[in-house]
């Protein structure tokens, strides 16, 4: 019976995790079709808001308040992630509509850049950044308005671009000089984000060992589906985001600002990756790599819940943890001690997280043999075309 | 210089040229280094090729070719591992783990004959059962893509994870190991797989050009274009789509295979999952589509990827990012599609020096014109 | 020949090529198809009507293997096609036109029709086998009727509206397909076009089955052919088009719906 209970909590616990981050992959990926692989990457940088927030609270006027930290790090991780995404969707997105696989290899390399740039980052580098960006903009306002209009414009706007990237470079490496600007903001390494005491501890419920930073994120992930599907479900502007899933043209014909709502989904999803970066620092030291370690097994818990419903993202996330905890613990073996010698090395063999993993996605791939479009598949016959 | 590029043969001929005038050249002017590099380079060339074929012709985007570059890679290592070996050895590592006898998989790996063909046909076949499960299904676009990075990290997994298998995260070493009685790491050794990537890489593209340029490429062309449609033809999309993607798994195994006695080892790296990203990435720059695109999208991008990474590697992955962000939004087609499509005589036009107009100038300027004619010289071949 | 006369009465002796038997198709507890009953004989030109949501484009899904009907049966010449692969159907010999012309748009109306045209449809027999000349000759021959001779080298989609309709028809009839649906042939057309293709198409009645679904009645009148009207995925009547037009029950069904123009 404790064994029980102690595997249910510990695949709660990592499926909850594993909705948190998927809960935001389905809004954009389910409602909007849209593929973002740079997901990962957006939690990353919730991960590293909560890192910020948490030192504001370490020193200074705001010491005494640290235990609180979390609950603010969870809106800044929302606001931050949901920004970066909402500027994702204006600049390389919104180009792409409607090409999906385009789509996928464009955020790939949005990904990367992000990657880079938590490493790189330093004040130098951020003022170089800034610089080279306004001075693009701004670039046609300051030169005769002629140049704009000859039919070499097109190698100006290409260059200008050039150019103030050139102009950023030099001046950040500068700037580099100055042993304070130089100083990269997190650099390469991993990031340790100290929990408060009270999400440091644990606590025994029937013979089962708690940490209360798990029960934390279970909470959080029960927070955030409910608030989702009260947004999507009665809120005015999920019922119109779930109106333009259905039939974009229709909605654009009623009113409905569609472009508003592609940017909105998106917001919301891109944030509440943030909201699962905050509660991925609580496991342990995260890093640039963060989202790599997600991105595909959001993926998969969306692909085998089915697009499109919040309720396939809970079982297929809830599943995926629990039989991956089953499975990579062994735990089998402890309630069956007796098993016959055969199937013991077996479960052995796939008793490590990794080789788990082996296992739960191959049991995916067959389980899509035969059902194709996962666990709550949209039925009607507008499916297909 | 405007009936340089204005001459269609000359457009068309210009990158064989190039690659003929490397392949002689290069082996007598570039230290070993700089010659193995290259080498590494054409031989991502042949997995390159297999990625155009299923993701430029057939419209499928696999990102975990990985797999099947990996699997040669292996075959390979595995049958170098025993050939360097006294009679009942085993390899080294395998101590360290404390396995006393060879597990049965690796045994036919002695052979040179079996290694010679499962390189190539163990890919191929991984490659034809994964393919089929899933097109079977009618999993296609983005799901597919997502299917085969899963696929890849189960793959990486297990291959990461078996120490007492495969020597785990460590990989198999193939630079000190003997071939011919010679070491593979051997600066003479080296020359000589340099030219077996050449021919390899220029048999893999004829492969690949018979492979298109028929009613098979048609019909590849009509999946990517209307798969429905082609049912309704009275086409299997299934069976096409099958054994392109085993082609494609059979390219990279012998890719991976070149790759590994050139860089020396082969290790669960290889079927990390952004190495199998970047492989589209090579063909969309170069231009998916295009054969040739495709093999010098691999050599040019990995031959920056080097030069960047040795003078300011923290800037790398922002090149490469921006690359992916280019090539999607402004360059489409690639390259080779750019240049094809008359590229480089609108950036003539654009500073001044318009080409050598057939016609009107104005006419043949005009972009609705200019547009009409790619498609007519794109639909001529 | 009165057109009633080709409409095969239930029972009759003649064997038909096509037989839906109590055909229905539920989406989600929606009868798009409720007890369908049809028979087409060999060498008939049937018309197919009925107003919007009649369950027109779900009736061709079923018979072409696109969908499974929930319940009943389609056979063809007597074999049931239900749960036949889409391709394979194809094969047996029934051709479908699509709504919107979907031709091969990066490949020339040569190769479009070279596609349709070749008996054998395995990777190795278009790897390894080459068209013979009799079907070299019948691409040829096919461009000249249709009119696509000289975009034959170009890509096909360069070509107009009209030359695309066109050239989907020549895959279909390149097919050589014992029953041939097509579907809403005339949308989009110019007048003159739309008679070439109901000229087209009873030229093909003879030695095909043609089965046409269209909204367009002065087409269905041209083709002079019997007319099933469908409703609510259910046959209403079928009868000649005069028969049809006076036919208490259909005048409902159209001014009942929205299509109240659509049916003089």
């Amino acid at each position: 019976m404790t064994a029980l209970l102690d595997t249910l909590f510990n695949g709660l616990a990592i499926g909850s995790v594993l909705m948190l981050a998927a809960l935001g992959l389905a809004v954009v990926f389910g409602l909007m079709g849209v593929i973002n692989m740079a997901h990962g990457e957006l939690m990353m940088l919730g991960a590293y808001t909560t890192f910020v927030v948490q030192n504001l609270f370490k020193t200074g006027p705001l010491q005494g308040l640290f235990p609180a930290y979390i609950l603010l790090a969870i809106p800044a991780a929302f606001l931050v992630s949901g920004l970066a995404g909402l500027l994702l969707e204006k600049t390389v997105i919104r180009r792409l509509y409607g090409r999906p696989l385009e789509t996928l290899l464009a955020t790939w390399g949005v990904s990367l850049i992000l990657q880079q740039f938590v490493r790189s980052v330093s004040t130098a580098f951020a003022l170089g950044l800034v610089a080279a960006v306004v001075l693009a903009l701004l670039a046609p306002r300051f030169t005769p308005q002629a140049w704009w209009q000859q039919r070499w414009t097109p190698l100006l706007s290409f260059g200008r671009w050039l150019a103030a990237a050139a102009v950023g470079i030099a001046l950040a490496s500068g700037l580099g000089n100055v042993r304070a600007l130089d100083q990269p903001w997190f650099s390469a390494r991993n990031i340790d984000v100290t929990a408060p005491q009270w999400l440091r501890g644990s606590i025994d419920l029937a013979g089962v060992n708690m940490p209360t930073g798990r029960l934390f994120i279970i909470a959080l992930t029960a927070l955030a589906l409910v608030a989702v599907n009260w947004f999507l479900q009665k809120s005015a502007w999920g019922i119109r985001i779930r109106a333009v899933t259905q039939n974009r043209p229709m909605s654009s014909c009623l009113g409905i600002p569609t472009e508003t709502v592609d940017a909105l989904t998106f917001l919301v999803g891109s944030g509440l990756a943030g909201v699962a970066g905050v509660a991925v620092t609580l496991l342990g030291s995260v890093g640039p790599n963060l989202g790599g370690n997600y991105i595909v097994d959001c993926f998969m818990v969306v692909v085998l819940g089915g697009v499109g419903k919040l309720l396939g993202t809970v079982v297929a996330a809830l599943g995926i943890g629990i039989l991956s905890y089953v499975i990579g613990s062994g735990s089998l073996l402890l309630v069956w001690p007796a098993m016959p010698v055969g199937l013991n090395e077996l479960v052995t063999f796939f008793a490590t997280t990794s080789m788990a993993k082996v296992l739960v996605f191959a049991l995916i791939v067959v389980f899509l043999q035969f059902r194709p479009a996962g666990l709550f598949p949209q039925k009607g016959r507008m499916v297909e075309a | 210089m405007a009936d340089l590029f204005s001459s269609r043969t000359l457009r068309r001929a210009l990158p064989w040229v190039v690659i003929v005038l490397l392949a002689l050249l290069l082996p007598a002017v570039l230290p070993p280094f700089r010659l193995n590099l290259l080498g590494r380079f054409l031989s991502l060339g042949i997995v390159a090729l297999g990625v155009d074929l299923i993701w430029g012709f057939t419209g499928m985007l696999s990102l975990g070719q990985g797999i099947f570059f990996s699997l040669g890679g292996y075959a390979l290592g595995m049958y170098l591992s025993l050939n360097s070996l006294e009679p009942g050895q085993l390899p080294e590592f395998f101590s360290l783990y404390g396995v006393q006898s060879l597990p049965a998989f690796w045994r036919p790996f002695g052979s040179p004959l079996f290694t010679l063909f499962a390189l190539w046909v163990i890919p191929a076949l991984v490659a034809g059962v994964l393919g089929y499960l899933v097109f079977r299904n009618r999993i296609k676009g983005v799901y597919f893509s997502i299917l085969t990075q899963a696929a890849l990290l189960v793959f990486f997994n297990f291959f990461n994870g078996q120490q007492k298998l495969i020597n785990g995260t460590n990989g198999l070493k193939t630079d000190t190991a003997r071939i011919f009685g010679e070491l593979v790491g051997s600066d003479g050794m080296q020359r000589n797989l340099f030219l077996l990537t050449v021919v390899l890489a220029v048999g893999a593209f004829l492969l690949c050009r018979w492979l298109t340029s028929g009613r098979f490429g048609d019909a590849l062309i009509a999946i990517r274009d209307d798969e429905p449609r082609m049912r309704f033809t009275g086409y299997n999309p299934t069976a096409y789509k099958t054994l392109v993607f085993a082609v494609a798994g059979a390219l990279a195994g012998v890719s991976g295979a070149l790759y590994t006695v050139q860089s020396g080892i082969v290790s669960p790296q290889f079927m990390a999952v952004p190495f199998s990203i970047e492989m589209v990435i090579w063909v969309a720059v170069g231009g998916r589509g295009t054969l040739i695109g495709a093999v010098l999208g691999a050599v040019l991008i990995n031959y920056a990827k080097s030069l960047v990474s040795e003078a300011l590697p923290e800037t790398w992955l922002f090149i490469q990012g921006g690359l992916f962000l280019l090539v999607v939004t402004a360059l489409p087609d690639g390259l080779v599609g750019w240049w094809r499509s008359g590229g480089p005589g609108r950036i003539q036009a654009m500073v001044g020096w318009p080409p050598v107009a057939a016609t009107y100038p104005e006419l043949d300027l005009d972009p609705a014109v200019q547009a009409e004619k790619a498609e007519l010289e794109g639909g001529a071949r | 020949m009165s057109p009633q006369a080709t409409v095969p009465a239930a029972g009759s002796p003649e064997a038909p090529l096509l037989e839906l038997r109590g055909v229905s198709v539920s989406f989600d507890g929606f009868w798009a198809l409720n007890d369908l009953n049809l028979r087409l004989a060999p060498g008939e030109l049937r018309a197919v009507i009925g107003p919007n949501g009649a369950g027109k484009t779900t009736f061709l899904d079923v018979i072409t293997g696109k969908l499974r009907p929930t319940r009943g049966d389609v056979l063809f010449q007597g074999r049931s096609l239900v749960g036949t692969a889409e391709h394979r159907i194809v094969r047996l010999g029934i051709g479908r036109k699509f709504q919107t012309p979907r031709v091969y748009q990066n490949l020339t109306p040569r190769r479009n029709l070279e596609l349709a045209v070749s008996r054998r449809s395995s990777p190795f027999d278009l790897l390894f086998g080459r068209l013979d000349s009799t079907a070299r000759d019948r691409v040829q021959h096919l461009l000249g009727v249709v009119g696509l001779e000289p975009h034959a080298n170009h890509r096909a989609g360069g070509l107009s509206h009209g030359q695309k309709q066109w050239l989907e028809i020549a895959m279909l009839v390149a097919q050589d397909p014992q029953l041939l649906l097509v579907d809403e042939p005339v949308a989009g057309l110019t007048d003159e076009e739309t008679e070439r293709t109901a000229d087209l198409l009873k030229q093909l009645a003879g030695e095909h089955t043609v089965l046409v679904i269209e909204h367009d009645m002065e087409f269905i009148r041209d083709l002079q052919a019997p007319v099933t009207v469908l409703h609510e995925g259910h046959v209403l009547c079928e009868g000649s088009m005069d028969q049809v037009q006076v036919d208490p029950r259909v005048i409902e069904v159209y001014l009942g719906s929205e299509a109240e123009g659509e049916f003089r």
